[in-house]
């Protein structure tokens, strides 16, 4: 009987291809909610990845073919994080397959890629797993369910005697891939609905699985923008304006022309390029051009070390004493209950431009032909690329096709695609096939900077020391202008004339910057503590350099903003750190966990070894909560971190080691910006280049770090970024501890 | 024409003799695991074995190599053969963006190949030329003192210096 039982399986039953219907047809008929939780191409013209009448494809993201390969079209952007494997293991749970099993690929540009928060196809605000975990659970929930339908009808038996195991049907103690039942799914229904698992039953979830792209990782197999390579492609180097956002007011290149391996030189909006056979040729080359530029005139006037008022951080400094700040939150009598105040303290901060220094600099490979533009990149917002080198390129939206590849970091740098537009213009000019690839000095001097930030608080305590009132405001660049101006080009409706749409991103940042306050310019100043009288203000100063998203945003700053404030009005009134903030955080309760986590942890006030201090810093951001104490010492003015401990509340733990990673990524990016982090200006130019005048954190310079996950059945949360805001307080408040100096601008400099 | 040894291969390259090294092995022989990182040695993405130690090649001139013995990420291992250290590599999920990990194995490569029992000391000045902006560091300690340990315990093999061609199993992009 066993016998015959397995043999019906393997047979195809007759009827399927007389009663098939294409499955991408019934799904256009049934509209957007097939699939619940995910929005299905609302355009049937839309074409799904490697379509195939025979395999399970209820929309772009999943895949099983009639020979059982399970493709999972990644919707977002590995560049460290680990969502390759975090979203593969969401959707291995539910559809009951080992992840290592589904075939991941870095998807292309498909309306079902869409990020669900900020519906635009863009990575970024630590939302992926967040945003994904239910929907794609429903997805292969419900997939699971098609098979096991298919599979009911095929062999005549009852749903519910049909179980799964890793990738296959299991009837009766045998077990039928998956692949078998494909073909036939698409003669039914897909299902809506099916339950999902219960906490208790993950298999994969919460477990400590390696992650999917390490081998490819640890053998050097793994694809980024830079390594795309194919017969006739050439390759191209950019010289750009010294000062960034200057144009070419005439250039002579007849010295270039003659150098080995240049195949061609052609001007484009914001340089002159040089294509050449190889790279290296290529940049060779760029020295010989003769540029003269057209400055842009605000910023060729900022240097940082200048001291008037309106220049350098004099600039900053007069915009928090003026009174044209925009009030941007308030609570109970905001900043008139200061006057009731039993004390009141105020200080200053500050923190710099920071560039992103990812480890793959900028680059992009573009072909076109016959008005079709193809794109290699790894980049974090696709669909803006695509745009943006539309206009370029002179080509229709529709006709771009982007392939994806990992990218060798992001930190918020590749949102922005100013370097797919260079690279869609040099070929529509050259009109040839090129690789755009930046040296560390063109990623390190044409970046979307982290803004600039002064902040100054006032505080008011009542006669028991506790925070009465929380005011503070904030002057620096807002991002949302500038990624505005860059965008609008690619954002326009095509129909438009070209010189409407560049006349709206003229206008775009001062329409913007008059009207609103992005809230990254103030995110994390006021909301984590308990305090009846709260007031945030925000006031624009800003020399022109074009800032973007950096790691954790806003809260890169204020996270060392206020945590070092804190620890301020603690040791003015010695009050221990942990006590004196648990005592504001009674109605934050996720916060004052993590606190009491990692205050137990670190043997917060107990003995420490000679010369070495504790500092502590809590901070929420991305919906997850954080809480670090670092342990330093200082010797003859110089600094050494040794130890991090680092508690964190991100809800559900998808894999807990990527979280764990993801912590002590952040700490290090963080202590990268923390003791050394600052891109400087003179006269507009960027005065660093390189990794020697922007040092990253070293493996010898970086702390023993020990993390917590806290236990939790909640939603995930953000782990991307959340682990970078404390640090830098964190490291200040130890200083503190060890020298009574109270370091107040970053990077943290200690004086001899 | 400039001859040397690339991955156990005698290779010859008729480059410009001030050609880096690292153009010559991404852009003319299609290697694609040693990457482009800074161009002035400081952070070691481009980090290839030659003669046995770990050397930036962003600033190595073809001409200086001539004769010598090279030995890039795809000579240390690949997916269907992993080396001892790849294994501990994988098994710790050290690889985050993973753009300066080819660079990281090498320099892990040439400490484990002359001290099998590193100290956290050792680590650190064998590994303080190779930059990670993911801070994988942690992760990386981790992986060598278990391959060190494997290494020690099953006598495994830290390098297996074939040639192979990575298109072969490339992923679509």
């Amino acid at each position: 009987m066993t016998t015959s039982r397995s043999t019906d399986i393997a047979l195809k039953p007759e009827d399927v291809n007389t009663s098939r219907r294409s499955f991408l047809k019934n799904m256009s008929l049934a509209g957007g909610g097939l699939v619940v939780g995910l929005p299905l191409t609302a355009c049937a013209n839309i074409s799904l990845p490697n379509a195939s009448e025979s395999a399970l494809q209820p929309n772009a993201l999943l895949q099983i073919t009639s020979d059982n390969v399970v493709n999972f079209y990644l919707p977002r952007a590995e560049m460290g994080q680990g969502i390759y494997t975090g979203l593969t293991t969401i959707v291995a749970e539910e559809l009951d397959i080992h992840p290592e099993r589904i075939n991941v690929i870095n998807a292309g540009l498909h309306e079902d890629y869409k990020n669900l928060e900020f519906e635009l196809q863009v990575t970024g605000g630590s939302n992926s797993i967040r945003t994904h975990f239910l929907p794609l659970r429903h997805l292969a929930a419900n997939a699971r369910l098609a098979i096991r339908q298919a599979a009911a009808q095929q062999l005549n038996r009852n749903l519910a005697d049909i179980q799964t195991d890793n990738g296959k049907i299991i009837i009766d103690g045998k077990a039928v891939d998956y692949g078998e039942f494909a073909d036939y799914t698409n003669t039914l229904p897909f299902p809506e609905d099916a339950p999902l698992k219960d906490k208790l039953q993950f298999k994969y979830i919460g477990k400590d699985n390696p992650r999917l792209d390490g081998v490819a990782k640890a053998t050097g197999t793994a694809q980024f923008g830079i390594d795309v390579d194919f017969e006739g492609l050439f390759r191209a180097a950019l010289k750009r304006c010294p000062v960034m956002g200057g144009t070419v007011k005439s250039y002579d290149d007849t010295d270039a022309k003659g150098m080995p391996g240049v195949k061609s030189i052609v001007k484009i909006h914001n340089g002159v390029a040089v294509i050449a056979d190889h790279y290296y040729q290529a940049k060779n080359a760029l020295p010989k051009l003769k540029i003269q530029w057209n400055l842009p005139e605000t910023l060729s006037k900022f240097s940082s070390d200048s001291t008037a008022p309106d220049n350098g951080k004099g600039l900053f400094k007069t915009a928090l004493d003026s009174d044209n700040a925009t009030n941007v939150f308030e609570k109970g009598e905001g900043l008139s209950a200061l006057q009731n105040a039993h004390a009141v303290i105020s200080a200053e901060y500050w923190a710099p431009y920071l560039a992103h220094a990812t480890m793959e600099p900028m680059n992009c490979t573009a072909k076109l032909t016959d008005n079709r533009l193809e794109l290699w990149v790894g980049c974090q917002s696709p669909e803006l690329a695509k745009n943006l080198a539309a206009y370029y390129a002179d080509v229709p939206a529709d006709n771009i096709i982007i392939h994806s590849t990992f990218l060798g970091g992001g930190f918020g740098r590749r949102s922005e695609s100013d370097f797919v537009a260079e690279a869609a213009a040099i070929a529509k000019v050259s009109n040839l096939p090129i690789q755009l690839c930046w040296s560390r000095e063109d990623d390190m001097q044409n970046d979307n900077y982290r803004p600039a930030s002064m902040a100054r608080f006032t505080v008011g305590l009542n006669k028991a020391g506790l925070i009465d009132s929380w005011t503070v405001k904030r002057a620096g660049p807002q991002l949302m202008p500038y990624v505005i101006d860059n965008l609008v080009d690619g954002i326009m409706p095509s129909i438009l004339p070209n010189a409407f749409v560049d006349w709206m991103s003229k206008a775009g940042y001062s329409l913007y910057d008059s009207l609103l306050v992005d809230h990254t310019s103030v995110e994390g100043l006021y909301e984590d503590y308990d305090v009846p009288n709260k007031s945030s203000d925000h006031i624009t100063a800003d020399p022109g350099l074009p800032v973007g998203a950096w790691r954790s945003v806003g809260h890169s700053y204020s996270g060392f903003f206020k945590e070092s404030m804190m620890d301020e009005i603690a040791a003015l009134q010695n009050q221990d750190g942990v006590e004196f903030r648990l005592k504001h955080l009674k109605n934050n309760p996720k916060l004052a966990n993590v606190l009491k986590v990692v205050a137990k942890k670190s043997a917060w006030n107990k003995p420490l070894p000679k010369g070495h201090y504790q500092g502590v810093a809590v901070h929420e951001s991305f919906s997850s909560f954080v809480a670090q104490v670092a342990e330093v010492s200082v010797v003859d003015n110089q600094l050494f971190v040794h130890k991090v401990v680092c508690a964190i509340d991100c809800g559900l733990a998808i894999n807990p080691d990527i979280v764990k990673a993801q912590m002590e990524s952040g700490i290090i990016d963080g202590l990268s910006a923390a003791l050394y982090g600052e891109i400087t200006l003179k006269n507009g130019v960027i005065q660093q280049s390189n990794f020697h005048d922007y040092p990253a954190l070293r493996i010898n310079e970086s702390p023993e770090i020990d993390v917590v996950i806290i236990d939790s059945d909640e939603a995930p949360a953000g782990v991307g970024e959340p682990g970078l805001p404390p640090i830098a307080a964190a490291v200040a408040n130890a200083i503190f501890a060890a020298t009574g100096t109270r370091l107040r601008s970053l990077p943290l400099k200690l004086e001899g | 024409m400039i001859s040397f040894e690339l991955n156990g291969k005698t290779t010859e390259v008729s480059a410009a003799p001030d050609t880096p090294l690292l153009w010559v092995v991404r852009d003319h022989l299609k290697l694609k695991g040693s990457k482009f990182g800074c161009g002035m040695g400081l952070c070691g993405a481009c980090s290839m074995l030659v003669d046995g130690e770990s050397t930036r090649t962003c600033v190595l001139p073809l001409a200086a190599i001539q004769g010598r013995k090279v030995t890039t990420i795809e000579g240390i291992g690949n997916p269907d053969m992993l080396s001892t250290l790849q294994s501990a590599w994988v098994e710790a999920s050290v690889a985050q963006c993973g753009y300066c990990q080819s660079g990281q194995l090498v320099s892990a490569t040439a400490l484990l190949s002359k001290n099998s029992n590193p100290s956290d000391n050792d680590i650190d000045e064998a590994m303080s030329g190779n930059i990670c902006r993911c801070g994988t560091y942690p992760n990386i300690k981790k992986a060598i003192k278990q391959a060190a340990k494997n290494l020690r315990k099953d006598n495994g093999q830290l390098k297996i210096v074939a040639y192979f061609d990575p298109n072969s199993i490339q992923q679509e992009a």
